[in-house]
């Protein structure tokens, strides 16, 4: 495809093409992500200096502590993980489908609902909860992304190693374990940048006594306007991110490179396989624990069981806590991430597009937008948020008192989600099967509609369920840019939490309850659509 | 109505996949490259489609440089090794395709459809999934497809390679049929010499991104340029002038084919058989003459034991002279 155009109509290289489709992610990550994060830091280094900071004794305190609790739970996830992602993907046994949902749900909760169902269980909160709670939104992440490829792993190096005299556990640990290596790994990043970032968990949990780095921006900066401090924490945290998503791209490309491999159906277990299957069923059953008791607390009161906190989302909590309904919360929430989704299909979907198409031509620079497509998963909620507040009044019109902040700051979160639920089946489509479309006289872009378009639209409706339900739950930069008069339900959540009365925290419980019944509605309707991805989620 | 390379070059990086080849196919010619695997044949054919960008040199069709023209302009038609057919359209909805980009009406669509199914002896298989389909169903669907908007010129890539032996004869001759029935222009990629001579008109012979020697396949056969291509086209054994005098009696250059020495009881030739090996049609043997080894060939019936004695008789068919 040395030219592309008619005849003596000059036109692009499909690299310069290619280059110019970029521009629309780029101009979106460029707008609202990067320049209101450089905002915050700039002004917060313009101030005082990151150095002051850096020499402070609490300040290293706070890092150790981030990226222990995140480790810790790293470790966890990948533990109960494990057990789950075999059964997932390499055995036959009755109920399997309902696993692979129930695993899922914790993954799209709110995090100020996994907070809550966490405190629910541990009152006090403190880091055992945290470790937990994060751990629990986590392994999902391993259980998909391990599964995906050992349902793909070629059974018969196995066999071969059994027939060589391995035993069950040696024959897992010198040939599956790493075969799967990849997926680990990346896994691990994933999951560690999550933990290590993890906003609405930490807060709800730790109050003043544990903090992250994240809860501790937030602190700075809403109740000491510590500006110059939040932004040297910001931008540690960023080199930090940044160097985790570059170990974690360098798995994912071995991991891609090793590809294609084979569909293995999955067996009946045998044998020890059972103690693994179990194990699996009791992090599932574990997974599921906080989830009921959260149900449950919205049902109990003081006098006895009672629906009193699902009538109450009707009005405005105890002593009007609310400038809206719970209600109009719940229409506000739904209203955002449908925006939310939208926009990240858009930027999401053009992103995978050039990826794939620029990565036939291979160049540094698809490896590096694809890199920096992760990044707003691994830059604190808040600095963003605070960062829009700051810059948004340059654009016309007035943004930063538009109802469309909130959506965008979403998109942002979700956009990356897709980019990894869409990527892989593009990649996966043979590119003759784009050549055979191109020499029966189809376009460029009639290629991109007749051949990839179909063939990644379940993947397609998959990501915007997943982008749809995450938007929903979103917490960290809606709770700082959402209106006062238009809140979200996590938001609305996280306000009659903090405020006293029975009828608040009966209100606040009911409300989750809502989110998780919609959320796993969501999943279980995705789940259907089964999607033979191999995306990372 | 013809097509034209001169002196193309394609490069991956600094390997040089293809170099000066000159390249002409006739109105309604069939021309077969021949190559071993890895010798840039295919790269050929992709930069004779548009998928691959020459690094020097031209591509022309009646005279018109194609440099500026995108594959989906050139009305070249392609058909993989492995098919490559659309897997959420059945077989008709494959087939169209091609016509539906021309915005071909959909009753001329349907027509052209089950002339072309008739064509390939899928008659009434319109409506099937093509993932049920075999590799050799797969395979005519994809000729099907890439013949239906009538190409100018149709490029075939290893069409018959993915398919069993017994398919894969049946499968050349019906398209050596379907492409003179049609008069159509075709470039065809193997690396099978068979495949080559049942299909093509003449034959290019490939070797590290060169094309070595054109001809009729005959004359290929009978006259390989040198002693690589004699070799690659089934000559075991070459033979310099003064020893081919004394065993064809031919004074030049030959290669020797299995073929060339058969057991014959009143042959002039005596030798010891090596090794023994039965072929479907016939029994392969090696055999030992003036402490050198040569092919041969037995029939099937009471062959010759390893350490029997006979005799040979030369056959001119399996005798190659090169240069």
């Amino acid at each position: 495809m040395a030219h592309v155009g008619a005849g003596l109509k000059p036109t692009l290289s499909p690299r310069l093409a290619w280059s110019l489709a970029a521009l629309l992610p780029l101009a979106f990550l460029g707008v609202f992500f990067a320049w209101p994060v450089l905002a915050i830091v700039g002004l917060g280094l313009g101030e005082g200096g990151v150095l002051p900071v850096l020499a402070r004794a609490d300040t290293w305190d706070l890092v150790g502590f981030t990226l222990g609790q995140a480790a810790a739970a790293t470790v966890l996830a990948l533990v109960t993980g494990m057990p789950v992602a075999f059964l997932l993907a390499r055995c036959r046994v009755r109920g399997t489908g309902l696993v692979r949902a129930a695993v899922m749900v914790p993954f799209v909760l709110p995090t100020v609902v996994v907070g809550l169902a966490f405190r629910a269980l541990w009152p006090d909160g403190g880091v055992l909860p945290i470790v937990l709670a994060n751990a629990f939104f986590n392994v999902a992440v391993v259980a998909r992304t391990v599964g995906g490829l050992w349902a793909r792993v070629d059974r018969r190096a196995e066999d071969a190693a059994r027939a060589l005299g391995a035993s069950r556990v040696r024959a897992f640990t010198s040939v599956v374990l790493p075969s799967l290596a990849p997926a680990i790994g990346s896994a691990a990043s994933v999951v560690f940048l999550f933990c290590a970032t993890s906003f609405g968990v930490v807060l709800v949990l730790g109050g003043a006594r544990h903090r992250t780095v994240e809860t501790e921006i937030y602190l700075r900066t809403v109740q000491l306007f510590d500006l110059s401090g939040a932004a040297a924490l910001s931008l540690l945290q960023f080199v930090a991110v940044i160097a985790v998503l570059v170990l974690g791209g360098l798995a994912r490309r071995r991991r891609e490179r090793s590809l294609p491999l084979r569909v293995e159906p999955p067996r009946r277990p045998a044998g020890g396989e059972w103690g693994v299957v179990v194990a699996a069923w009791l992090v599932v059953a574990a997974l599921l624990t906080p989830v009921v008791g959260l149900v449950a607390r919205s049902l109990a009161t003081d006098d006895g069981w009672s629906f009193a906190g699902y009538a109450a989302l009707a009005g405005t909590g105890e002593r009007g806590t609310l400038a809206v309904s719970g209600l109009d919360a719940a229409l506000n929430s739904v209203r955002a991430a449908t925006d939310a989704t939208l926009v990240a299909l858009l930027v999401g979907v053009t992103s995978a597009v050039v990826l794939v198409g620029l990565r036939r031509h291979g160049t540094w620079f698809a490896e590096t937008l694809d890199t920096a497509l992760m990044l707003p998963l691994g830059v604190s909620a808040v600095t963003l948020g605070f960062g829009y507040l700051v810059t948004m009044d340059a654009l016309p019109g007035d943004f930063r008192t538009s109802p469309l902040l909130v959506p965008l700051a979403q998109a942002l979160v979700v956009t990356p989600l897709i980019v990894r639920i869409v990527l892989p089946v593009l990649r996966a489509v043979d590119e003759r099967l784009r050549q055979a479309a191109a020499t029966l006289g189809a376009s460029p872009w009639r290629v991109w509609r007749e051949v990839d378009l179909p063939l990644a639209a379940r993947s397609l409706v998959a990501a915007a369920g997943f982008g749809f339900v995450v938007a929903l739950g979103e917490f960290g930069a809606t709770s700082f840019l959402a209106r006062p008069e238009a809140p979200t339900l996590p938001v609305v959540i996280a306000r009659l939490m903090s405020r006293p009365g029975e009828l608040n925290s009966q209100m606040a419980y009911a409300a989750c309850a809502v989110l998780m019944v919609v959320t796993t509605v969501a999943v279980l309707v995705i789940e259907r659509l089964r999607v033979p991805s191999g995306g990372e989620f | 109505m013809s097509l034209r390379v001169d002196g193309l070059d394609v490069r991956y990086g600094s390997v040089a996949a293809v170099s000066g080849v000159d390249l002409t196919v006739a109105d309604g010619e069939v021309v077969a490259l021949l190559g071993p695997s890895g010798c840039g044949k295919s790269t050929l054919l992709r930069a004779v489609a548009g998928l691959e960008p020459p690094t020097a040199g031209t591509v022309s069709w009646d005279g018109v440089d194609l440099a500026g023209t995108p594959v989906h302009r050139r009305g070249f038609g392609l058909v993989f090794q492995d098919g490559q057919l659309f897997p959420h359209r059945d077989v008709a909805g494959n087939v169209a395709f091609g016509l539906r980009m021309r915005r071909v009406d959909r009753a001329a669509r349907a027509e052209r459809v089950a002339e072309l199914l008739d064509l390939v002896g899928l008659t009434g298989y319109a409506d099937r999934r093509v993932t049920e389909l075999s590799g050799g169903e797969q395979q005519r669907v994809a000729l099907a497809r890439a013949l239906a908007p009538r190409p100018k010129l149709l490029l075939l890539d290893e069409p018959l390679s993915a398919l069993d032996r017994a398919l894969r004869e049946q499968l050349a001759l019906d398209l050596a049929r379907l492409l003179r029935e049609t008069g159509t222009t075709a470039l065809v990629v193997t690396h099978d010499h068979d495949e080559a001579f049942t299909l093509a008109d003449r034959v290019a012979v490939m070797r590290a991104g060169r094309v070595v020697q054109v001809g009729e396949p005959s004359a290929v056969w009978q006259h390989p340029v040198d002693v690589d291509t004699a070799r690659f086209l089934g000559c075991g054994r070459v033979l310099a002038p003064e020893a081919a005098q004394r065993l064809v009696g031919v004074r030049e250059r030959v290669g020797l084919r299995a073929t060339a020495l058969r057991v014959d009881p009143s042959g002039p030739i005596r030798a010891e058989v090596v090794t023994r090996v039965h072929r479907r049609d016939h029994v392969r043997l090696l055999v030992r003459l003036d402490g050198e080894d040569f092919e041969a060939v037995a029939g099937v019936a009471d062959p010759p034991s390893p350490g029997d004695h006979v005799t040979l008789t030369v056959d001119h068919d399996g005798v190659a002279v090169i240069g």
